[in-house]
């Protein structure tokens, strides 16, 4: 599409990156096809390139954003199946994100949005706060009714019941090799991830180890960022992104690594992003070597290969494919090859490219949108009869749980057991 | 900003605005009339994004009643309705006007009955091509029409176009396929046409309805004709060193009585895009085509050895017959990623004429002399096997006057393609885009009468305004219209 951008805007190299996505779109459309929000809504406007055109129209304007403008960015999942789609390559994520910050720095929301944005961006991160807010939710959830803010409701009722204890699994440390060791690698063990369920992350350990690897928790880890950088408060993410990259650096600069490993997907899609994040920073170098050693759990495991996997039992395991996995991340069959290497049979729901509304904090920031597409999400799973639901990404996990009776566990969570672990918690009950 | 004008916006209409609106809103649900200046720009153009121009308003409405609804207050108003479907035009079909309303079918989107034996699917029209053959494949069957957009466009817009595709050679283009609309005239009045038999008596209304372009009414439902799928089909990779013999080659296939499902053609300058791009295992030749032929395996042979027999005596560069799946797959998928590696190249203009197969070779000879003449790159890819070829300009959109002249080349070769026995128009229509070549192709008389039928419909001129029909040869019927 034509631009109009003037020199002087293009000195700034946000602006000048957006330039460069908006000059690719040819405005074709196709991406309106399989993005969430246009199937509910039906508008162009919430659809990919309405947004597009809304974002150009604020950028080359210096606007300050309007609130129909917010609206519908607002309203975008960043589930980036539009770029899937995209047969121009249009990087959308770069652009949202942009517009995302452009919005935080120029537009004044609401008191309330503006409260529960700060509170959110105060809390998930940091999985002390978490634990506190959780328990504090618990005692909350009997007077739910009584709350007037559909947004409070939902997160109240997403609030699990039961928080499980710290594990000291997550602490900074390393867990020797089982065998000759292969690789040496870094686990980010996240933040809000590792508040709601620590199975996945004591599942992960067992798996890597057991496939000869080191895994080395680092000192200094923490959240990647993602959360703050979705709600375009920018100095938030980099801030914690900085502290990753200087506690992975240091990781790196002495005993080496050979991948960092990430197994919860919404995280994989930023921190594969450092690079471009501190693109005009003093950390640019470092940022794209942790970038390009990030990888996902199935990514790792595909290279390593399954091995000795003893599961006799061909459960029916639905694969629910994260949008941060198959779109953010364009990872879309190393996890379902795992899973019938492990022995599981693999189902695959209609419709798998849509997103379950999860999308970082969009269930607790949208609601209504959000438990439509759970609801859509939730019936296409259930419709290939599983025994189980597998995700790769807890905030998936959390959302199509609060919708089925079915079981659903992370997908390193069968491969361990698969390969000789503990059976998921989560199935104890149900299998 | 471009060479194709447009009227001066009716200053009455735009001074009645507010009370448009407040109609609008009134009768129809809330959430289905947007008239923000902000949220109206989203909808100031579809893919062909040269010309824009935001509306009045927009309306969004969820059932057939409610678009009769708004085109009945259109009328009270005398506003002109803008009908689009998924915005995917890319002759500007759905381009408003500042003085009137859009009605978007985009929300019209259920499958109404799927009828196996008798061979038929009724559908609202906002539902996309694809969705249409995404929910008969349980089924084993399918819809023929295959636009490139096919993803997001609906088919709505597909009646609007007549549009066709890649399957089009051999099941022929939506009239083809379209066996009866529910559609809303001007006036509010909601008629069905047709239905789901092989023909009705009387005049072929529906023929007339489908590629009407939004000049006659908004179709809101269609019943449409499915197919059994083949057995199997698979595609052949022909490259040849010059694009003559390429069109050669295509002329000859069709010549020899054999119908393959799809033959598309690349040139050079779209293969070195699909290359950088899709890192594909074309031969780096001049052109490729690729033929692809179903049926049963025995018909599948068959039809491969004959094609190969004719490639032969032109001495292809390479000629590859896929074997399995994934051959097949990787055969396509240049083809399939052609759009999008071009679009990396910089803007560009898709253009749309039809010449007689026959004619493809000096068609495209006199393409690539008036790419020099413009001192413009083009590339070629298209549906060879029905002549239905698609230039692709390449420009700078933001370079002044680039637009200009690739507006000139392309009418020039829209303006070849009639003058050797062509048409200006396959699958994408007229729309704004090809409105002014249309004396080129009609004579006076030969409008007129096109003008006349759209009279009948539309007696207050009001629905997709100063398309289709050249401004000077529509005025008197404007005139006349705006008068009673």
């Amino acid at each position: 599409m034509q631009t109009t951008f003037t020199d002087a805007q293009l000195l700034d190299p946000d602006t000048r990156r957006s330039n460069e996505i908006l000059r690719s779109c040819v405005h074709c459309g196709f991406c309106t096809a399989t993005c969430p929000t246009y199937q509910i809504l039906g508008d162009e406007l919430d659809s990919p390139r309405g947004r597009i055109y809304l974002i150009k129209d604020m950028l080359e304007n210096n606007k300050v954003p309007d609130k129909a403008t917010v609206k519908h960015i607002d309203r975008c999942l960043s589930c980036l199946s539009c770029m899937t789609t995209c047969p121009s390559g249009v990087h959308y994520m770069h652009l949202i994100d942009h517009a995302r910050q452009y919005i935080e720095q120029n537009y004044k929301r609401r008191w309330d949005e503006r409260a529960l944005r700060w509170l959110l961006s105060r809390i998930l991160p940091y999985p002390g706060r978490f634990r506190l807010a959780l328990k504090g939710a618990a005692l909350a959830r009997p007077f739910r009714k009584l709350i007037p803010d559909a947004r409070l409701r939902a997160m109240l009722e997403m609030a699990p019941r039961k928080i499980p204890d710290i594990s000291k699994n997550d602490l900074p440390q390393s867990f020797a090799a089982e065998g000759p060791r292969a690789k040496r690698v870094a686990l980010l063990t996240g933040c809000a991830q590792r508040t709601l369920n620590t199975d996945i992350n004591d599942a992960t350990i067992r798996l890597l180890k057991r496939h000869g690897c080191e895994v080395v928790i680092p000192q200094g880890i923490g959240c990647c960022g993602a959360l703050t950088h979705h709600m375009g408060k920018s100095r938030e993410s980099h801030s914690a992104a900085a502290a990753n990259i200087r506690a992975l650096v240091a990781e790196l600069d002495g005993r080496g690594l050979d991948a960092i490993v990430i197994n919860t997907s919404g995280c994989g899609t930023t921190v594969k992003d450092y690079g471009h994040m501190f693109r005009n920073d003093p950390l640019a170098s470092d940022a794209a070597r942790v970038a390009s050693l990030a990888k996902d759990i199935s990514e790792v495991m595909e290279e390593i290969g399954l091995k000795d996997a003893s599961h006799a039992d061909p459960l029916r395991v639905a694969y629910h494919a994260a949008c941060s996995l198959q779109h953010g991340q364009q990872i879309r069959s190393a996890p379902k090859e795992l899973l019938k290497a492990a022995g599981f049979q693999v189902l695959e729901p209609r419709d798998s490219h849509i997103c379950c509304g999860s999308a970082g904090t969009y269930n607790l920031m949208q609601p209504e949108i959000s438990s439509q597409l759970k609801e859509h999400k939730v019936s296409k799973l259930e419709a290939v009869q599983p025994h189980i639901i597998s995700a790769g990404n807890i905030g998936c996990m959390m959302q199509i749980g609060s919708g089925t009776d079915i079981p659903v566990v992370h997908t390193v969570e069968l491969l361990d057991w698969a390969t000789g672990g503990p059976k998921p918690p989560a199935l104890a009950a149900t299998l | 900003m471009s060479t194709i004008a447009m009227p001066k916006p009716d200053a009455r209409i735009l001074a009645e605005a507010p009370q448009i609106i407040a109609a609008l809103r009134d009768a129809l649900p809330a959430g289905t009339v947007i008239s923000d200046p902000e949220e109206t720009r989203a909808y100031e153009c579809d893919a062909l994004t040269a010309y824009r121009c935001p509306p009045i308003a927009v309306v969004l409405p969820r059932t057939t009643e409610e678009v009769a609804t708004a085109m009945r207050i259109c009328q009270r108003f005398s506003v002109p309705v803008v009908p689009r479907g998924a915005g995917t035009s890319l002759a500007g079909g759905a381009l408003p006007t500042a003085d009137s309303v859009v009605i978007a079918t985009i929300r019209l989107r259920e499958i109404l009955e799927i009828d196996t034996t008798n061979r038929f699917i009724r559908v609202q029209t906002g539902v996309t091509n694809l969705s249409v053959s995404a929910e008969l494949e349980a089924e084993g069957f399918f819809y023929a029409p295959d636009p490139s957009s096919q993803l997001a466009c609906t088919i709505a817009g597909n009646i609007a176009m007549n549009s066709g595709g890649a399957h089009c050679l051999k099941y022929g283009v939506t009239t083809n396929n379209l066996m009866g609309v529910r559609c809303v005239l001007t006036d509010g009045e909601i008629v069905e046409v047709g239905g789901p038999f092989m023909d009705s008596g009387g005049l072929d209304i529906l023929g007339l309805l489908c590629g009407s372009e939004g000049q006659l009414a908004i179709v809101t439902e269609a019943t449409l004709r499915i197919v059994p799928k083949p057995e199997d089909a698979r595609p052949m990779l022909i490259g040849f060193d010059s694009a003559e013999t390429a069109g050669e080659c295509v002329a000859r296939i069709i010549r020899s009585g054999l119908i393959p499902v799809a033959i598309e053609y690349m040139d050079d300058v779209c293969l070195r895009a699909i290359e950088a791009f899709a890192k594909t295992d074309y031969p780096k030749c001049a052109a490729v085509l690729i033929v692809e032929v179903e049926g049963s395996q025995g018909e599948i042979a068959h039809q491969i050895e004959r094609i190969r027999e004719i490639a032969d005596e032109l001495s292809p560069v390479e000629f590859r017959s896929s074997r399995n799946k994934d051959e097949s797959l990787a055969i396509w998928k240049g083809r399939k990623s052609a759009f999008g590696a071009m679009g990396r190249l910089g803007d560009y203009l898709c253009l749309d004429g039809t010449v007689p197969v026959s004619k493809l070779p000096y068609t495209l000879k006199r393409i690539g002399e008036l790419s020099k003449h413009y001192g413009l790159e083009v590339a070629n890819v298209f549906h060879a096997g029905d002549g239905n070829m698609h230039p692709l300009i390449l420009f700078n959109a933001n370079a002044p006057g680039e637009l200009e002249r690739a507006e000139a080349y392309g009418a020039d070769i829209l303006r070849l393609c009639v003058d050797v026995g062509g048409c200006l128009t396959g699958e994408h229509g007229v729309g704004i885009e090809k409105r002014d070549l249309m004396s080129k192709q009609y004579s006076a008389e030969d409008m007129a009468i096109q003008m006349d039928i759209k009279d009948v419909f539309d007696p207050d001129w009001l629905l997709n305004p100063a398309k289709v029909f050249p401004l000077d040869v529509s005025q008197p019927y404007r005139d006349r219209a705006s008068r009673s």
